[in-house]
């Protein structure tokens, strides 16, 4: 029965396995080792040299672009938790029918199911020298000039960034505040806690599993995006996914793969310490 | 009913702000879509009109949009099956605790986790070293997995974790097969989040740009022949263009989001009163 069990269970999820292995494993693997590979100006070949690496540690671009990049995801992070944060908290906390919750927490979520890049084409007419935001400043008398950082710029970087991913924060914080024993809640008034103390001593750290949950998706899709980057920042700016995805225009890929490894690795170390504090099975 | 706080509105102020933070931009370019002829990529409108609409129906400036969108349907279609599939094996076979699981488990997590631009360059990497084709339907079927997948997975976790064995022991009590049980029993109990992880199938694949960049081959899907727009299309065309898949999207959804609502119906029309003191 035991052998049986395991027997089933490898039959049931092995055209999983498969998948994974031929579209995660092996195309990483194939990642590594062309990162040893050599790179000519029309083809790759199979050698083992370092120099990619070299290139790369040796080169001050790419801590200018790594720096970058963290920026970019920190600043994320910090918006869409603060944002999405808020935002859950309304749902779970105030909204006392639960049709209106199901229906604003969809209305939340729908945008998740459409086009990124349409998305992002959006802001244009919004941002733009002679956009919204600026011809509205204009009128208003605020500014005489239109103002040039709001489109190709860091600000709109992250602005899509924040537009694209608070969901990402929004939906598991909502899902581990709804399963907050209410009783919790109301024994905190009872003894006396304001609302404010009641939100920092008793649902902030009850609601932990799932902002942790959200700055994994979060941190992740900011330091893995090379397209919202290049789009909202004209290609005036740079993370790593851009310089990734530069060299690979320049059919360089061993030196492609060095710069991929490197950011996996990085973005593994900072999964590996937020799994400390979540356990991801328990949640689900 | 206790007096609303003043908290309750400012959160409410602050909840409507952030939809119309999500929203406004979407309904900005709906409306620069209706441009007139002379109009711009912003406003002022010059005039309203469907001169922008009647020219994505035209083959030509705008490249083989059409072309792009069949395939970027069939291919969403294939995916979603395909997730669906697999995320209720997935899920049956993680009830069963096998060795093994947990490691399987952190690689779906890793396969959400991963850079996309990753996959995209290793499974190019292998297609050309092996010498197979690089085409939507292999090489960006299976990378479009890799997205797809841990959603659906995660979903169906969700959903058996939940799940009530006690109807499955008394199927089996009352002498159903392995694959009764599941066939008749499991799988109408979950067929509702089965739509739901249909859904996160369709739309992640119709809109999935990172992993099909290197990996759709020569023809193009959708979302990377709006790309391609992007760098040389400088009128509303692609407002219009831009509107009309953002309807398509949100009519998936209505669709599916409808199909739980009349499952749901049909079941409490339907089901059994035990339990209700009737």
């Amino acid at each position: 029965m035991l052998k049986n069990r395991h027997v089933t269970g490898w039959l049931q999820a092995a055209p999983l396995s498969l998948v994974l292995i031929g579209f995660l494993i092996l195309p990483i693997v194939a990642i590594v080792i062309v990162s040893f590979w050599r790179a000519t100006e029309f083809s790759i070949i199979p050698a083992f040299t370092l120099e990619n690496y070299q290139f790369l540690f040796g080169s001050p671009v790419t801590y200018k672009v790594f720096l970058a990049t963290f920026k970019y995801a920190a600043i994320t992070w910090a918006l869409t938790l603060l944002i999405g944060f808020t935002a859950a908290y309304y749902l779970a906390f105030h909204i006392r029918s639960q049709t209106v919750q199901i229906a604003l927490f969809l209305l939340c979520t729908i945008p998740f199911w459409t086009s990124n890049i349409i998305r992002m084409i959006s802001w244009i007419p919004f941002l733009g020298r002679n956009g919204i935001a600026n011809s509205t400043l204009i009128d208003m008398g605020v500014i005489d000039e239109p103002l040039e950082w709001l489109l190709y710029s860091d600000f709109s970087v992250i602005l899509a960034f924040v537009h694209l991913y608070t969901l990402f924060m929004v939906v598991p914080i909502f899902n581990t505040m709804m399963r907050i024993d209410r009783s919790l809640i109301e024994a905190a008034y009872d003894n006396g806690a304001s609302g404010f103390q009641t939100l920092v001593h008793v649902i902030v750290p009850l609601t932990k599993p799932g902002i942790m949950i959200g700055t994994i998706f979060v941190l992740t899709l900011a330091m893995g995006d090379f397209i919202t980057v290049r789009f909202m920042s004209g290609s005036q700016k740079a993370n790593v996914g851009r310089l990734i995805s530069n060299d690979i225009a320049l059919l360089q890929y061993p030196s492609a793969a060095a710069t991929a490894v490197v950011l996996l690795c990085t973005v593994l170390i900072v999964i590996g310490i937020l799994l400390r504090f979540v356990d991801i099975r328990k949640e689900l | 009913m206790e007096q609303r706080s003043r908290a309750f509105y400012l959160l409410t102020a602050f909840f409507a702000l952030f939809i119309l933070f999500l929203y406004g931009p979407t309904i900005t370019i709906g409306i620069l879509s209706f441009q007139g002829p002379q109009g711009g990529l912003t406003f002022p409108m010059n005039g309203v009109s469907l001169h922008w609409f009647r020219d994505l129906f035209e083959e030509q400036a705008v490249g083989d949009i059409w072309g792009a969108f069949r395939r970027s349907l069939a291919l969403g279609l294939m995916v979603m099956v395909t997730t669906v599939v697999i995320s209720v094996m997935g899920g049956l076979a993680f009830r069963k605790r096998f060795a093994g699981s947990g490691l399987l488990f952190y690689l779906i997590i890793a396969s959400l986790v991963i850079p996309s631009i990753l996959i995209s360059l290793g499974v190019g990497l292998i297609f050309n070293q092996l010498g197979f084709k690089i085409h939507w339907a292999t090489s960006g079927f299976g990378s479009q997995l890799t997205w797809t997948l841990p959603f659906g997975l995660l979903i169906m976790f969700a959903v058996f974790n939940r799940f009530d064995k006690s109807y499955e022991e008394a199927a089996r009590d009352q002498g159903a097969t392995a694959w009764q049980t599941i066939a008749y029993v499991v799988l109408p109990i979950i067929a509702p989040s089965l739509i739901g992880v249909a859904l996160f199938g369709f739309t992640l694949s119709y809109d999935e740009f990172a992993r099909t960049l290197l990996t759709a081959g020569s023809y193009n899907t959708l979302p990377l022949e709006i790309f391609g727009m992007t760098t040389n299309v400088t009128t509303p065309v692609i407002y219009a263009l831009g509107t009309l898949t953002t309807l398509f999207s949100f009519l998936i959804i209505a669709v599916f989001m409808g199909t739980v609502v009349i499952l749901g119906r049909r079941r409490a029309r339907l089901g059994s009163d035990a339990g209700k003191g009737v």
